[in-house]
């Protein structure tokens, strides 16, 4: 016996071949494809679905796909949708009731049997963000079961960042552009006069079964450290960057500022950077019954911190301001989720940015209230 | 091991000696009326036993309470302010015993000695600002049913 | 599994108008142990699920009393319950009232309103335990005479610890306490530096209590609030119950005054 392969080269025909080994093995793969002029998730019924010679220009508010000039498939940044989609779906059923003649009830947890994921092309960032939900909804003391089932043995190919985006900062939160484990394989893209190929890594043992059955060759160096020098390239071509102190600390210690009010006056509260957020998990529940009355049905479904029915008490809803609303959600994302599940809530993937409609920018606004708790007036800081 | 040292506990040592050197202790028996709205404000009390009842005079009804005092409570505080005219009314729901002072008295030492008086005017303020503050929260119904309903 | 747990009404008390308290007894395996101050996820069948405070367990070991007002639909169905009707119980969930920080000390408990339910259970074990510390006294807010709950009870306990209880607004015979619950902090026995104080009602109410009681000695981190945000799932997923770095349902209801007065003092947090 021989130690497998952990490591090897592969033009871009493996990548069908990773997609059939994967569905060999019951997997439905799903991966990023170009769908209503953007770059969405969807099950890859072909490698060629992939966003081949396809790039994106975001900015605060705006995202566009672009035509690149390489045939590069993983050029491109964050799109409009993340793998919560399909790990911690918008709705779920979690339990079924029946009251039967005599009066008695019977409650049956919903165990429903999702599909055994493969995700085909998930960033450094968006791994981070798995990574941030195992631990919200499979790492405390309860789990969420619906969550457990999708994830357990969801297999993860990751594709390093070699082409960031103008909102992209995931160095601020160190968790990309390379990849640092969690993955079953990792992907490096190079396009040059060598031709269009990936360095392939394994990092796990099933990663490395799959990759025996791929049409690779022996990793060559000039491969590796091209791969390499664009991940390193792109870690210095970062679009936004976060004030450079704790920023669970800066949260805590600026509840009051006046900046909030500024950010409040362009908030519309609409959510969206909830929805686009790779890690926003919180949820409602709803309880439907049929036309009888006999039989009911508890619902989970995504809920938005920025809706007047999120937190509210007997009496009234809590956050009755945008102003509170906008805190919450930024507070939570990047200071008091260190309280609550011992990492920040942000993996710098720069969605909310893209998907707000006012152009809110969570690293602007983190930088004003660093200025304003420095004591400094934020545009001469800028301007310096 | 009770806490209880009430209204006194605003002042010093000396000025609390001081102040109860004014005093004479009565006793009243329950259902007792010490005072009724609208009198002068002469004298008043610093209840040491029993449960002395604030009601106002209502035509038709028997005096609603509006709260009442117990031990180590000051009992009045008309008497330091013009028009020196009681607000309310008092009586006794138990027997009650109370030190008593002359509001002329105890006024006119303030008058002599500033330091006694400012000690004593904070003390009755710092009463009159909890009750004003527990008006104020009963105002507010808070145990009412949720305003805004719930689920 | 978390999905709710058969447990029938066996018992059904109307405290006041608008308040009963309910008794159950599991129609399977019991729930895991509650302890007072925890909390659980009771569902209506069907409209949907509350969270109840333990306000109290049965002889059995096995049961659980509920003390609920009707407020909206969910409570209004189980306050309608009667025995023989089943509901479905999740839970335990939150943290429980720390009456290890009492031992060799003072208890005090103060309760507002239908706050007085969730202490109950710590009382009840207080003075079954009465070696544990050196005193337990209870006070005890309601709007009206007729809004107090366990009346019967609250005279029982009475000959057994200082009990104090005041009203908002008497009715006519009503001969006690009119005023504020704060006045009654001064007619209770107990030694500020030695106390651990249970706090349980309206959060005005708690935080004017909390900070009298800071003032008159008891150490911030010995004053207990028991704390109310929505909870839709009450195992830490929901993110509804945030007050700032708490989650309600995990690290709480229950939490120290030394933690929650910050927390409190940030408008809509």
């Amino acid at each position: 016996m021989t130690e497998p392969t952990r490591q090897a080269v592969m033009g871009p025909d493996g990548l069908e071949a990773l997609r059939q080994a994967l569905v060999r093995r019951g997997r439905t793969v799903v991966g990023p494809t170009v769908r209503d002029d953007a770059i969405v998730l969807a099950e890859l019924t072909s490698a060629s679905e992939l966003p081949f010679g396809w790039g994106v220009e975001v900015e605060a508010g705006r995202y566009r796909l672009r035509r690149r000039s390489d045939r590069m498939a993983f050029a491109h940044s964050a799109g409009p949708q993340s793998w919560k989609k399909y790990l911690h779906p918008e709705r779920v059923r979690q339990w079924t009731a029946d009251r039967g003649p005599d009066g008695t009830l019977t409650v049956r947890e919903e165990v429903d049997r999702p599909p055994a994921y493969a995700f085909l092309g998930v960033r450094p960032c968006d791994l981070s963000a798995i990574a941030v939900q195992d631990r919200v909804l499979v790492g405390g003391p309860h789990r969420d079961e619906a969550y457990r089932r999708r994830r357990t043995g969801a297999f993860l190919v990751v594709v390093e960042c070699v082409e960031p985006g103008a909102t992209c900062f995931c160095v601020s939160m160190g968790t990309g552009p390379a990849v640092h484990g969690g993955h079953d394989l990792a992907l490096t893209e190079v396009d040059d006069e060598r031709g269009h190929r990936f360095w392939v890594r394994a990092g796990s043992e099933a990663g490395a079964e799959v990759l025996a059955e791929l049409p690779v060759r022996p990793a060559d160096p000039t491969t590796v450290a091209r791969a390499e020098e664009a991940v390193t390239r792109a870690a210095g071509r970062m679009g936004r960057t976060m004030p450079p102190v704790d920023l669970r600390d800066l949260m805590r210690d600026t509840l009051e500022a006046e900046r909030w009010n500024d950010v409040a006056a362009r908030c519309l509260t609409c959510g969206n950077c909830t929805m686009v957020c790779p890690t926003c998990y919180c949820t409602t529940t709803e309880d439907v019954t049929d036309l009888t009355g006999e039989h009911a049905e508890r619902w989970r479904r995504w809920d938005v911190c920025y809706d007047l029915d999120f937190t509210h008490m007997h009496g009234g809803t809590v956050r009755r301001s945008g102003l509170s609303r906008y805190r919450q959600w930024l507070t939570h994302k990047i200071g008091t989720w260190h309280d609550q599940f011992g990492s920040s809530g942000c993996v710098g993937c720069g969605r909310c940015i893209v998907w707000c409609p006012v152009a809110i920018d969570i690293t602007e606004e983190a930088h004003a209230l660093h200025a304003e708790a420095s004591g400094r007036d934020a545009e001469g800081a800028g301007a310096s | 091991m009770t806490t209880s040292a009430g209204f006194l506990t605003g002042l010093t040592e000396p000025q609390r000696g001081q102040l109860l050197a004014l005093a004479e202790t009565v006793r009243f028996p329950s259902g007792a009326r010490i005072f009724d709205e609208g009198e002068l404000a002469e004298r008043f009390w610093i209840a040491e036993e029993g449960s002395v009842a604030l009601d106002v005079h209502v035509p038709g009804q028997s005096p609603p309470i509006v709260e009442t005092l117990g031990p180590g409570d000051l009992v009045g505080w008309s008497w330091l302010f013009p028009p020196y005219r009681w607000h309310l009314g008092a009586r006794t729901l138990s027997p009650v015993t109370a030190r008593q002072f002359d509001a002329a008295a105890v006024r006119d030492r303030c008058a002599r000695d500033p330091d006694f008086g400012h000690a004593l005017t904070c003390a009755v303020g710092s009463v009159i600002g909890r009750r004003l503050r527990g008006a104020r929260a009963r105002l507010l119904d808070l145990y009412g049913p949720p305003r805004g309903g719930g689920r | 599994m978390n999905v709710p747990q058969p447990y029938q009404v066996v018992g059904r008390d109307r405290e006041t108008a608008d308040t009963v308290t309910l008794t159950l007894e599991p129609v399977g395996d019991p729930l895991p142990a509650f302890r007072p101050g925890q909390f659980a996820m009771v569902y209506a069948f069907p409209r949907g699920e509350v969270p109840l405070s333990l306000s109290g367990t049965t002889p059995s070991g096995t049961g659980l009393t509920h003390t609920v007002r009707a407020v909206g639909p969910v409570t209004s169905a189980l306050a309608g319950l009667r025995p023989g009707h089943h509901v479905g119980v999740r839970g335990p969930f939150g943290t429980p009232w720390d009456l290890a920080a009492a031992r060799g000390g003072d208890l005090l408990l103060v309760a507002g309103g239908v706050g007085l339910a969730p202490l109950r259970p710590l009382l009840l074990r207080a003075l079954d335990e009465p070696r544990d510390h050196r005193g337990v006294a209870l006070v005890v807010g309601a709007r009206t005479p007729a809004d107090l709950l366990y009346r019967d009870q609250c005279d029982t306990w009475a000959q057994r610890a200082p009990v104090a209880v005041t009203v908002d607004r008497p009715e006519p015979g009503w001969t006690g306490n009119v005023g504020v619950v704060t006045t009654l902090l001064d007619r209770v026995p107990y030694q500020p530096r030695n106390t651990t104080a249970y706090l349980c009602g309206p959060e005005v109410m708690m935080r004017a209590t909390a900070r009298d009681l800071v003032h008159r000695g008891v150490p911030a981190s010995r004053v207990f609030l028991s704390l109310e945000r929505t909870m839709r799932c009450g195992t830490g997923h929901c993110g509804q119950c945030q007050l700032g770095p708490l989650l309600l349902c995990r690290d709480g209801p229950v939490v120290a005054w030394d933690r929650a007065e910050a927390l409190l003092a940030v408008r809509e947090l």
